[in-house]
């Protein structure tokens, strides 16, 4: 049954890939080529060079089109739903139980002590989207875009979306 | 950002959505919020954190920076993508299963379509250095909402901590997810958990030193 094994294929890289969808894509590639055979390694790092291109999550990119190339909308239904529900019902379940609680003074200091370490989580991250900017634009470029769009975000409080916009038209322009 | 001194809200109390006309509101709102943190977010999932918190915090005010961070944390914790996980939950919480299944579909929908139709339409466009130009500046871009985010949160580590124990936490949880690479998800499970056990009154250095032992 083939929608059986879509479910899985995209049900265990999903439960056992921590740190996010982009953690999962070796799992993933182990699952849909080594596995179930259903692309070869070629056409999968074809598939994720386009998913790295086009915005949005990485994960759920992969599993609606390889479940899509599998199993039609269906296929693709299953493949988002497996990549996605397990982790979120956890995650409701736990934070329903969290905030039910949100008075007790343990929960509020749950509150508190996550704080310092998602600042360094986020710190990481940071320092990963300068470092792969540095590797694909260079240094100049990266500071010209860095401090233009520190400027166009903080200072003058425009949108993000206009930022980033821009920022397409740039890297088209400037960058291509 | 200025919202930070927002009174904390409490979506429980999130009475309004009683009438029909506002129902239809918050989804629509709930739609575009992750629509657009979702269509922007270049280079996965993780780059769309300061956009989704650009928009449930500042955007549209649906909570505060406090419960943005437990989330994140807790998504952070559990596995499997973390874009839909945050959206997911937001979603559920403020517009029930209906908003959660369009604050996912906000979320992968667009993306997941541009996808099939590019793959079966033109293979040949991601190898157009002028795509390749857009999809690489945008990164530098997500890098400073990053940082600026950081920022923040560094602030509300002094804010909530105090110098001290500010510094000692972050660099507990620097040494510990960066040099010695446990990953963030035990880490926060650790602290979690230790916040949970510990009797009230004890100081939170243990909790610190508990974290430390575990990595060892």
């Amino acid at each position: 049954m083939i929608y059986i094994q879509i479910f899985i294929a995209f049900f265990i890289p999903s439960i056992v890939g921590y740190g996010g969808g982009p953690a999962s894509i070796p799992l993933i590639e182990h699952e849909v080529v080594s596995r179930y055979d259903w692309v070869t390694t070629s056409e999968f790092s074809e598939i994720l060079a386009l998913a790295n291109t086009l915005p949005g999550p990485i994960a759920t990119k992969m599993a609606g089109y390889i479940g899509f190339d599998v199993g039609g909308v269906l296929g693709a239904v299953i493949a988002e739903f497996a990549t996605i529900a397990p982790s979120l019902i956890l995650m409701i379940v736990l934070l329903q139980l969290i905030f039910k609680y949100k008075d007790s003074p343990k929960v509020k200091r749950l509150s508190k002590i996550v704080v310092p370490t998602v600042a360094i989580l986020m710190a990481g991250l940071t320092y990963d989207f300068i470092k792969t900017s540095y590797t694909s634009n260079g240094i100049v470029q990266t500071i010209i875009i860095a401090v233009v769009s520190l400027l166009l975000l903080e200072k003058w409080k425009v949108h993000p979306a206009f930022v980033i916009v821009g920022g397409l038209a740039y890297g088209a322009l400037f960058l291509g | 950002m200025d919202q930070v001194n927002e009174p904390v809200f409490t979506p429980m109390n999130y009475t309004y959505m009683k009438k029909g006309d506002e129902i239809v509101k918050l989804q629509r709102d709930l739609f575009i919020g992750f629509f657009r943190s979702g269509l922007l977010g270049f280079g996965g999932g993780p780059s769309a954190i300061p956009l989704v918190h650009k928009e449930v915090v500042g955007t549209f005010k649906w909570m505060n920076d406090q419960e943005f961070s437990d989330i994140l944390a807790l998504a952070n914790t559990l596995p499997g993508p973390i874009a839909t996980k945050m959206a997911g939950y937001i979603g559920y919480r403020l517009g029930g299963i209906l908003g959660m299944i369009n604050a996912i579909l906000a979320t992968v929908l667009p993306t997941i379509l541009m996808m099939l139709v590019l793959l079966t339409s033109f293979n040949q466009f991601k190898d157009n250095p002028r795509v390749q130009g857009m999809t690489s500046a945008v990164v530098p871009i997500v890098g400073v909402m990053m940082g600026t985010l950081t920022w923040e949160f560094l602030k509300k580590s002094k804010n909530g901590w105090g110098w001290k124990k500010g510094l000692l936490l972050l660099g507990g949880s620097f040494i510990v997810m960066e040099l010695l690479h446990v990953h963030p998800g035990i880490v926060v499970g650790v602290l979690l958990i230790a916040a949970l056990v510990f009797p009230d009154k004890k100081e939170k250095l243990e909790i610190k030193m508990k974290e430390k032992s575990e990595s060892l």
